[in-house]
Formats: C-alpha cells, sequence, structure tokens
C-alpha cells in the first residue's frame, strides 16, 4: 500500500484528470479497507472464545501464549490503521481541492 | 526509606509542576503561540485519561485475579478508534458543526434541543462519575496507605488525606477548567497538563514492567515460564464476560463524560483522529504490556493476602526500590487527577448548561436581554458544580468506606453511562430516532441499572437481602440478579444484556410510534447526514454584519475588557487600521464560539445570526424561535422575549406614527379653523369701510352704525387674537402662574359682576355664599378667567326666558368642586366629547365667541392641578369645575 | 324686471353689508342665515342668483350646492360661492360641486359686484 502510494506522489503540481479518477478510486478503496478493519479486530479478538477454558483440564492455551496472540493481533491491527492513517493524509494533502469536489458531488 | 514526608512533598511538586504546565499552555494558547499544543499528539495523550488510576492499579489487581480478562477494557476502546472512519468521525464532526459542550449537549441538540434529555443525561453522568471519582480518591488513599505503613512516624490519617485531595483536585480543576468562559472551547492548560500526567503514567507503568521482567525475572523467556507456572497461568476467560466487557468498554468509551470531553469538545481538528486512530490503541497496548508480569510476580513475592490492586506499588517497595516505587506511586497520582479533573470540567459544564442556567434564565423572566452578568453566573455555576461534584465523590468514598475491590466500582460505572449508548448511535444514524424514543429508552436502561447493578452493589439498606433472593414486591422473576428467572449468570453480563437490549428495544419502539416535533427532526437530518451539510462547520458571510453591533452585543455578553481584547486581537491579526475587525467569516466563527461558552451555543448562534443577517441564519434558528414545542427552559426563551421585544416594538412605533399623523391633521384644520375665523371679522371690516369709503351721500344714522359694526368687529378680532395667544402660552406650558390666597366667595364675587358687567340681559346667578368659604391657594385671576367665561357662557347660550345659573361649591377631601349649572336645555349629547376642543361651538353662535373660551379653560385647570368637565343630565347646561384647595408644583 | 339675488350667510354683518351693496345696484336681496333648510328656501324663492357661503351651521355650503346641482331646473343657476377658507383644497371642491364663481373672504365690494354682474350677464345671454 504505502509502495502505491510513493508511486502516485510523482506526478505533482497541476494534474491531468485521468489521475483524478484514479486518486478517489484509490481513496475509496482506502476508506472501504478502513471501515472492515474493526470487524477483522472483532473478529480476532472473538477468536480466543473458541479455546479450551479450564474445564477442559490441562488442555487449557498457557498464559503466555494467549497474551502473544492477543497482543500481536492489537500490534497488527495498529500497524495496518497506521498505515491506512499515513495513507490517508498522503492523499488528502496531494488533492485537497478534489476532496471539496467530491464533496460537492456528493 | 521514602518517608511519608518525602512523598507528600514530591506530590506536591509535581502538582506544581502541573499548575506551571498547565498555566504557561493557556498563556501560550492566549497569546496565539504554541502550535504544538494543538498537535494530533498532544490529542492522543489527553485520549489517555481513559487510563484512570483503575487502570492504572486495578489492571494489575484484576489481572491477579482473573488473568487476561483485564485486556478487555483496552480493546473495547481500541476497536473503537480503529473504526474511526465508521463512527468517531461522525461524532467529531457533529460536535463540532452542531458546538456542542458535552454529551448531554449533543443529545439534547439531536433531540429537539430538549433540555429533558439533557437533565436525564446529566443525572445519569453524575450518577456514574461520583462513585468513579471516588474510587480515584480511594485509590490515592490507598497508596499513601501503603507509604504509610512503611514510615515510623505514623502521622497518617486517612480521613484528612482524602479531604485535602479532594479539595486540591476540585481547586485545580476550578482554576484551569473556569478560568474564562471557554467551556466549550479548548482548554489549552487543562489538556497540556493531562498529556504530560499520560507520559508520566506511562513511563511509570513501563519502568515497574521492566523492572520486574528484567529485573526481578531476569529476562523474558523465564519471564514467560513464570506466567505460565502461576496460579493464572492458563487461559480462563469467561466467554460471556469476555464479550460483554469489550462491548461496554467500547460503549462507555464513547459515552463517559470525560472522554467526550477531550475526543470531541476539546478536539481541535477533525484530522487529529487519525493519529490518534492507531496511537491510542497503541499507548493502550502499552500500558497493558506489563501488566501480567506485574501481576504473577506480585502474587509470587508477596504474602498471601496483600492487596493485588497495589502490586505497582508493593512489588518495587518490597524490592527495596523507593525510587521506582515512587515513580509509579505518581503514575498511579497522575493516573488520579487528570481523570479527576476533567471528569469534574465535564460534569460541571452539564449541570450549569442543563440544570442551573435554565432554572436561572427562566428566574430572570422578563428582564429580557441579556446584561452582562451571565458570564459571572456561568462561571460561578460551573465553580459550584464543580466543587459539588467532588463533595459528592468524597461523601461517597467516605459512606462506602472504599471496601470493593476498585475495578468493580469502575465497571458499574461503565454500565451506567452505557445506558446512553442506543439514543446516541441511533441519534447518530437513525433519522428516525425521536425524543420521546431517547427518553423512554434511557428511562428503562437506568432503571434496570440502578435495580440489577448499583444498589445491590451497594447492599444494605439499599437493596435488601429479601428482595436478592425473592425478587421486588416476592416476585421471583424480578430478582435483581435473575430478571425473568433466568438464573446463573454473571451480575455484570446479565445487567449489561438486559439493560442495554431492552433500553434499545424500548428506544426504537418508541421511535416508531411517536413522531418528532419539526426541529427534532432537521436536527436529525444535520446529525444523520452531517457530511452532506457541512464540509466543514457552517461559516458566516459576514458582508452585512456591522462589526460595532457585533461589538456592543458581545460586551454585553462577556463583559467590555475581554470583549474589547477580542476584538482588538482579531483586529491586529487582520493588520486592518481600524480598531474594529472586519467581519470576515473567520473571525465570525470565532467570536461565535467565544460567545457559545457563555450563553450555549444555541444562542450564540442566533445572536450573531440576528446582526449579520442573511443567508446564515438557518432554518434552524428560525425554528428554534417559532416551535413551541421546543421546551421554554433552554435557550428559545431569550429568543421569545426577544421577539416580543421587538413586535412591542413596532407596536410603539406604530402608534406614534398613527398620534403624529393625527397631531398634524389636528394643526392643519386648527390653521383653517384661525383663518377662517380671523377672515369673517375682516370681511365685514374691509366691506364697511369700503362702503364708508366709496358711497356718495351716506346718511347719518347710516354712517354711524357701519362705524359701530367696523369697530365691533375690530373688537372680536382683538379678543380672538388674544385668546389665541392666550392659549398658546397656555398649551405650551411656559405660563407663570401668579400664586395667592383668597377665599373662593371673593374670587367668585369678583368673576360674578365683571361677567355680567356692561349687558342687559339678565342672568339670575344663584350661589349659596356660606358653603364658598374655602380657602384658596391658587392663581386666582386664572381661576377668574375659567370662571367667567362659564358665566358668560350661561349668559349666551342659555335659552329659557328666565335664564337662571346655580353655583354650588363642594369641599372634597383636600380638593374643591364648583358646579355651574343654568336652565337652558344644555348641550346635546353627540356634542359634549367636544365642547373642549378648539373652535367648537354648538349651534349658532350669537355672541360672535371665537370657540376658544372652553379650550382656555381646560388648559387653565390643567395648569392648576385641576380639572373642567361637563355634568351629562343635570337638566341644564352644567360644568364642573375641580381643583385642589392648594396649588402644588407637583401638581401639573 | 326686477332681479332676484338669495344671500346665504350666517354673518349677519357680511350680509349686512352685501345687501347694502346689491340693493343699491338694483338688486331685490333675501338673505337666510342656516344651513340645513337652504335648499327649500331656494325653491321658494326662485332667484335669478345665489351668494352661498361655504362654512353654514347644520349644512355645509358645499353640500347645499352639490345637491342644488342635482334638482331639476337648478343647474344653470348662477351661484357665487364665499369662504373664509381660502385653501386651494376648497376651491377644487367648489368647482367639482358645480359653483359659478368661487372668492374668497375678505373681498372688495368692487369684486363682487363685478362678479354679480358677469354671472347675470351671462345667464341672460343663455
Amino acid at each position: 500500500m504505502t509502495a502505491e502510494g510513493e508511486s502516485e506522489r510523482k506526478p505533482s503540481g497541476q494534474r491531468p484528470s485521468v489521475f483524478l479518477e484514479r486518486q478517489s478510486y484509490r481513496r475509496r478503496r482506502l476508506t472501504d479497507a478502513a471501515r472492515l478493519l474493526p470487524f477483522l479486530g472483532a473478529a480476532l479478538f472473538a477468536l480466543p472464545l473458541l479455546w479450551p477454558g479450564l474445564s477442559a483440564e490441562g488442555q487449557a492455551v498457557p498464559l503466555s501464549s494467549a497474551m502473544f496472540y492477543i497482543f500481536a493481533c492489537w500490534g497488527g491491527l495498529i500497524l495496518v490503521g497506521l498505515i491506512f492513517g499515513m495513507a490517508a493524509r498522503r492523499l488528502r494533502t496531494r488533492d485537497e481541492s478534489e476532496t471539496e469536489a467530491d464533496q460537492w458531488r456528493r | 526509606m521514602a518517608t511519608l514526608n518525602i512523598l507528600i512533598l514530591v506530590c506536591l511538586g509535581y502538582v506544581v509542576l502541573l499548575f506551571g504546565v498547565a498555566f504557561a499552555a493557556d498563556r501560550m494558547a492566549a497569546a496565539g503561540r504554541g502550535k504544538w499544543l494543538r498537535s494530533p499528539l498532544v490529542y492522543t495523550l489527553s485520549l489517555s485519561i481513559y487510563c484512570t488510576a483503575w487502570t492504572f492499579y486495578g489492571a494489575v489487581g484484576n489481572a491477579a485475579r482473573s488473568g487476561l480478562e483485564f485486556v478487555t477494557i483496552y480493546l473495547g476502546p481500541t476497536l473503537v478508534m480503529v473504526s474511526w472512519w465508521w463512527g468517531l468521525r461522525k461524532l467529531v464532526r457533529v460536535g463540532r458543526s452542531q458546538r456542542v459542550t458535552s454529551i448531554a449537549d449533543l443529545l439534547s441538540s439531536r433531540y429537539g434541543k430538549s433540555n429533558t434529555l439533557a437533565v436525564c443525561v446529566t443525572i445519569l453522568a453524575v450518577l456514574g462519575g461520583t462513585p468513579y471519582i471516588a474510587l480515584q480518591l480511594q485509590s490515592i488513599t490507598l497508596s499513601f496507605s501503603i507509604f504509610a505503613e512503611a514510615d515510623p512516624s505514623g502521622l497518617y490519617r486517612e480521613g484528612s488525606s482524602v479531604f485535602w485531595v479532594a479539595t486540591g483536585l476540585a481547586v485545580f480543576a476550578i482554576l484551569f477548567g473556569t478560568r474564562n468562559l471557554d467551556a466549550n472551547e479548548r482548554h489549552h492548560g487543562v489538556v497540556t497538563a493531562i498529556a504530560l500526567e499520560s507520559v508520566v503514567k506511562l513511563f511509570a507503568l513501563l519502568a515497574v514492567g521492566v523492572f520486574v521482567v528484567w529485573g526481578v525475572a531476569g529476562g523474558m523467556s523465564p519471564m514467560m515460564d513464570r506466567i505460565d507456572a502461576s496460579e493464572i497461568g492458563r487461559w480462563n476467560v469467561d466467554a460471556g464476560r469476555w464479550t460483554t466487557l469489550i462491548f461496554l468498554s467500547a460503549a462507555a468509551f464513547v459515552c463517559l463524560p470525560r472522554m467526550f470531553q477531550v475526543m470531541i469538545v476539546e478536539n481541535d481538528d477533525e484530522g487529529h483522529l487519525r493519529m490518534a486512530a492507531w496511537a491510542f490503541p497503541l499507548y493502550l497496548l502499552l500500558m497493558s504490556l506489563f501488566v501480567v508480569p506485574i501481576a504473577v510476580v506480585g502474587l509470587d513475592l508477596l504474602p498471601e493476602g496483600s492487596n493485588p490492586d497495589l502490586f505497582v506499588l508493593t512489588v518495587p517497595l518490597s524490592q527495596g526500590n523507593d525510587w521506582l516505587a515512587m515513580l509509579s506511586f505518581i503514575g498511579g497520582f497522575s493516573s488520579a487527577t487528570s481523570m479527576v479533573i476533567v471528569t469534574a470540567m465535564a460534569l460541571s459544564t452539564m449541570v450549569s448548561n442543563h440544570v442551573v442556567m435554565p432554572i436561572w434564565l427562566n428566574t430572570q423572566e422578563g428582564l429580557g436581554s441579556i446584561s452582562g452578568d451571565v458570564r459571572n453566573i456561568v462561571l460561578m455555576a460551573r465553580r459550584v458544580s464543580i466543587a459539588v461534584i467532588m463533595a459528592l465523590g468524597y461523601f461517597y468514598y467516605s459512606l462506602s468506606g472504599g471496601g470493593t475491590a476498585l475495578s468493580s466500582i469502575g465497571l458499574v460505572a461503565f454500565a451506567g453511562i452505557s445506558q446512553i449508548l442506543p439514543a446516541l448511535v441511533g441519534g447518530l444514524f437513525w433519522r428516525g430516532a425521536t425524543r420521546t424514543g431517547a427518553l423512554v429508552g434511557l428511562t428503562v436502561g437506568f432503571v434496570l441499572w440502578t435495580y440489577t447493578l448499583l444498589l445491590p452493589g451497594m447492599g444494605g439498606v439499599w437493596m435488601p437481602e429479601t428482595v436478592m433472593q425473592n425478587g421486588l414486591f416476592g416476585l421471583g422473576w424480578l430478582r435483581p440478579q435473575a430478571l425473568f428467572g433466568i438464573e446463573g449468570m454473571d451480575p455484570m453480563v446479565h445487567t449489561v444484556m438486559w439493560s442495554l437490549s431492552l433500553n434499545t428495544v424500548a428506544f426504537c419502539i418508541t421511535s416508531l410510534f411517536s413522531f418528532p416535533s419539526p426541529l427534532e427532526r432537521l436536527q436529525g437530518a444535520q446529525f444523520v447526514n452531517v457530511f452532506d451539510h457541512s464540509a466543514t462547520p457552517r461559516g458566516w458571510t459576514g458582508s452585512v454584519a456591522q462589526s460595532e453591533d457585533l461589538m456592543i452585543m458581545t460586551q454585553r455578553i462577556l463583559g467590555a475588557g475581554p470583549a474589547q481584547e477580542f476584538f482588538q486581537t482579531e483586529a491586529e491579526q487582520q493588520g486592518g487600521r481600524s480598531r474594529l475587525p472586519e467581519p470576515t467569516p473567520g473571525f465570525l466563527n470565532r467570536l461565535e464560539r467565544e460567545l457559545s461558552g457563555s450563553v450555549g451555543a444555541a444562542t450564540a448562534h442566533a445572536m450573531i445570526g440576528q446582526i449579520v443577517g442573511g443567508s446564515s441564519v438557518s432554518v434552524e434558528d428560525l425554528l428554534a424561535v417559532a416551535d413551541e414545542s421546543a421546551q421554554l427552559l433552554e435557550y428559545s426563551s431569550q429568543l421569545e422575549v426577544k421577539s416580543a421585544e421587538l413586535s412591542r416594538t413596532a407596536r410603539k412605533l406604530r402608534e406614534a406614527n398613527t398620534k403624529l399623523t393625527q397631531i398634524s391633521e389636528q394643526k392643519d384644520s386648527f390653521l383653517s379653523q384661525v383663518s377662517h375665523e380671523l377672515r369673517t371679522p375682516m370681511t365685514s371690516i374691509r366691506a364697511f369701510s369700503e362702503i364708508m369709503r366709496d358711497t356718495k351721500g351716506l346718511r347719518g344714522t347710516e354712517q354711524t352704525r357701519y362705524a359701530a359694526i367696523i369697530h365691533d368687529e375690530a373688537l372680536r378680532l382683538t379678543r380672538l387674537l388674544d385668546d389665541l395667544l392666550d392659549l398658546s402660552v397656555l398649551e405650551s406650558g411656559q405660563v407663570s402662574l401668579n400664586v395667592g390666597d383668597d377665599s373662593l366667595r371673593s374670587v367668585l364675587d369678583r368673576a360674578v359682576s365683571s361677567a355680567l358687567a356692561g349687558t342687559d340681559e339678565k342672568l339670575a346667578v344663584r350661589r349659596s355664599r356660606a358653603s364658598e368659604r374655602i380657602p384658596l391657594h391658587t392663581d386666582l385671576d386664572r381661576l377668574g378667567q375659567v370662571f367667567i367665561n362659564l358665566i358668560s357662557n350661561a349668559q349666551k347660550y342659555c335659552e329659557s326666558p328666565d335664564p337662571i345659573l346655580t353655583i354650588s361649591a363642594h369641599d372634597v377631601g383636600g380638593r374643591v368642586v364648583i358646579d355651574f349649572t343654568d336652565n337652558g336645555s344644555g348641550i346635546p349629547p353627540e356634542a359634549q366629547s367636544m365642547v373642549f376642543e378648539k373652535f367648537a361651538r354648538v349651534g349658532v353662535d350669537k355672541a360672535g365667541g371665537a370657540g376658544l373660551g372652553l379650550a382656555i379653560c381646560r388648559e387653565i385647570m390643567q395648569r392648576l392641578g385641576g380639572e373642567i368637565s361637563y355634568l351629562p343630565g343635570q337638566g341644564g347646561g352644567a360644568f364642573r369645575v375641580s381643583l385642589p384647595l392648594a396649588y402644588q408644583q407637583a401638581a401639573q | 324686471m326686477s332681479r332676484k339675488v338669495l344671500l346665504i350667510e350666517d354673518e349677519p354683518n357680511i350680509a349686512e353689508a352685501i345687501r347694502f351693496l346689491l340693493t343699491r345696484e338694483g338688486w331685490q336681496v333675501q338673505t337666510h342665515g342656516d344651513g340645513v333648510d337652504a335648499l327649500q328656501v331656494i325653491r321658494a324663492a326662485n332667484p335669478d342668483l345665489v351668494i352661498l357661503d361655504v362654512m353654514l351651521p347644520g349644512k355645509s355650503g358645499m353640500d347645499i350646492l352639490r345637491d342644488l346641482r342635482e334638482q331639476d331646473g337648478m343647474q344653470s343657476l348662477p351661484v357665487l360661492m364665499l369662504t373664509a377658507r381660502g385653501q386651494s383644497r376648497d376651491r377644487e371642491m367648489a368647482e367639482n360641486a358645480g359653483v359659478s364663481r368661487f372668492m374668497t373672504k375678505p373681498f372688495s365690494n368692487a369684486e363682487v359686484l363685478t362678479a354679480v354682474r358677469d354671472l347675470h350677464a351671462q345667464a341672460t345671454r343663455l
């Protein structure tokens, strides 16, 4: 995602209209990703519910593994959020005027 | 060993540092410097007031009891932040475009500016917030007591320390939260101090964690082994609680008044959310990273029965690392203070805006315009609210004794405040949500929460054992922890499940069956479609605005000094030459925000709208005025008063205009009358003088007769001019009265003899001279003039063959009343109202009077403090003169 | 043939002056001082010319003239109107009501005589 963002940085200043479509397409897909993220997170955090508990005698997942899983998922969410935030910001600062125009169209 | 004294010194030093930071930040913000104050980093850090002392101490305690369950409290907010594009972005946009000051304000604004709803939310927030504040006080006290136990001097007393802590926090909140009327604006000082505190508490917890893992346990993998070997070393989490708590913490994260304050109200820039979306979860992750290790090590090292809630302190202490313990104490202190300060600020805003101010405005009804006092009233209301809220927290702590485990109080508060969620989410995403629905849903949720969680938690008198066992009124299905007979659930899960689901159901069903007011529907549309309605918060177009009018209005609300300062700064920033800034949209927006801090968002918007005019006055503002169903309580009462004032002024203007037109017409007709009265004698004079000049051989008798006519008419002209002059002097009020003393009898004597002198017409005057012995102190000549006029009128107009005029006088309580009654036919009823008007003559004028006599009489009597009137139904012409026995200047 | 003028004027002195003037010119002068029954008096007297004051007790000269012009055979009767309220509005009203000549008080005797002569001449010529 970052790489794509970088490649689009090149045409600066006056942009041909071809890129406008692409910009706004990219922003929409990015928005979609951002919208899906919480569902992914919820699913990941719900997964431990399927793990066997103490009642399953001895089969229970060790706390260290559980911690590792939870914090890994957590970290992953943060990372994706960070990437999304940066990408969104880059897109936004680059076509501030288009953002407004886009809002008009909506 | 760190003594208590050092601890207290460090505490005080830390507080002084916070004061300094807050003060400096306020100064910098006021001076327009310090852009970093508005950076996304500060915003993110300020969000960390979510991590209270409960989190700081209680998470470890929770982990020691229930393993990984503590992490749910962080996962909920993480999910909320990650889904910012869905929810928070909209909430922040709405909050900014509607200029809300609190969560109560937001809901009230969404549901047709209903103050009832705002009051409900405020009550809920205070109820949920009070135990929470108590919890913070308790944590500070507990941490103090840990050090006190180790301190041999033993001077420490728990009660007094709580009191001083509470007082100190209240003072801080009052100083920096209500320094100026910016409550719906940003408190840079407080926010910066909180950001600092959040760094401190994160650093403290990380330091303890690092110490525990690498200092005590000896590295990562030994630590992991130790964890697995400990009594909490297996994944053992109740599925229901896990899900419920994640959901609950997510809900509370949005609904908590203090979170709303820092997240929405203090938000400077929507873009900050982008950073907070990942940075705040990161903060939470770091805060929870070492919780389990600390808990495990604490369980290992410390004796059985030591309070796991305080492991963060006791573990370093037990290892002899006093300074680390001190650092962790400061961390906990930071968590508690920042939470308490922001909560107190947020709650005080709600209490003052939705409870105190509406009541105050209502009692001020009739005053209409807002005086300069408003600002002091608002500030005072907020300060008192803060003090009261802190006092409530203190008393709750004193009464509850602080026995319950920290985290359970926190969860109770979470469950309470989450009852707002259905109304909030519904309001943001569903246009069909109505005020009634929100109220019913809130009430249902609130009652269930109180009954199933709050009261059982308090126990004792509040929730008798019989009710717990057998249900309310002995109804089994009403048992507080087993509603509808479903037993065996965790109480927290039970409450959250029932209260929130029934709350939502009630909210939805009632919304479907009730009908919203126009304002509600309009607000609903603006909230739900906020991105369509506002690219950025609505801007003003100030082309026609009058800066001077704005200045006058602002002075009345903010007070002269701050208003002038504000305008001056704005003018300087615009670089203009004038002392008043140009009404640019930016300036108007800033002014509105400034004003809304003291009179509320809606009023400020409407007030600027009135002055600026033009398209920026939204339909909403008009509706706020017109919609009678919008409860009087809020600001609309002011608007109503204003519009009533306007229509009153308009009516007065209309009346004045009518009066002026009448006066102008009267003047025209008077001039025309005067012209007529002057021309008539002139005509005779001219005609006869020409006859005498041009006619040859006029007989002697004719000559004499015509000369006599000319003479009479000339006299008539003179009389007319005299009367006109007299009248104009009297009417202009420039007449100087010649006040003297005499009896009524002699005044009448003189008047009768002079009126009857030189006439051959017989008029019998009947008087009862005895009753006329009344001493008078007045202008005797003027009074005599009135009498003469009345007597000669009777003489002229009384058609009776034997005209008789009866004069009777009475002394009626300090006034003398004199009636002049003749035996003629009197004045016909239709003419009675006219007789005192100028040139009003009844019937044929026999004696050639100009018709000014009675008008002059009326003027004279007014000057003398009396009056003259016609007495109908006396069997003849009858006039009544009444006047005070003694003339007084004031009688006029 | 005796010429007859009817003078409707409530000011006795003015009436006397006009009577003196016109009598010397050979007119037979009848005077009347009230507005209410003026119409009947005009019909009964059948004058060659009417001199009408505006401000009359009971009924204004304007109303009398307006009513008079509505009656048969009265359209061409010369009416000389006198008023002490010399406003242009009054002159307009009088002309609308059908006045033959309008004069403002105070007038010169010569003016009145000229007006009466002219009006009479016009009427007899027709």
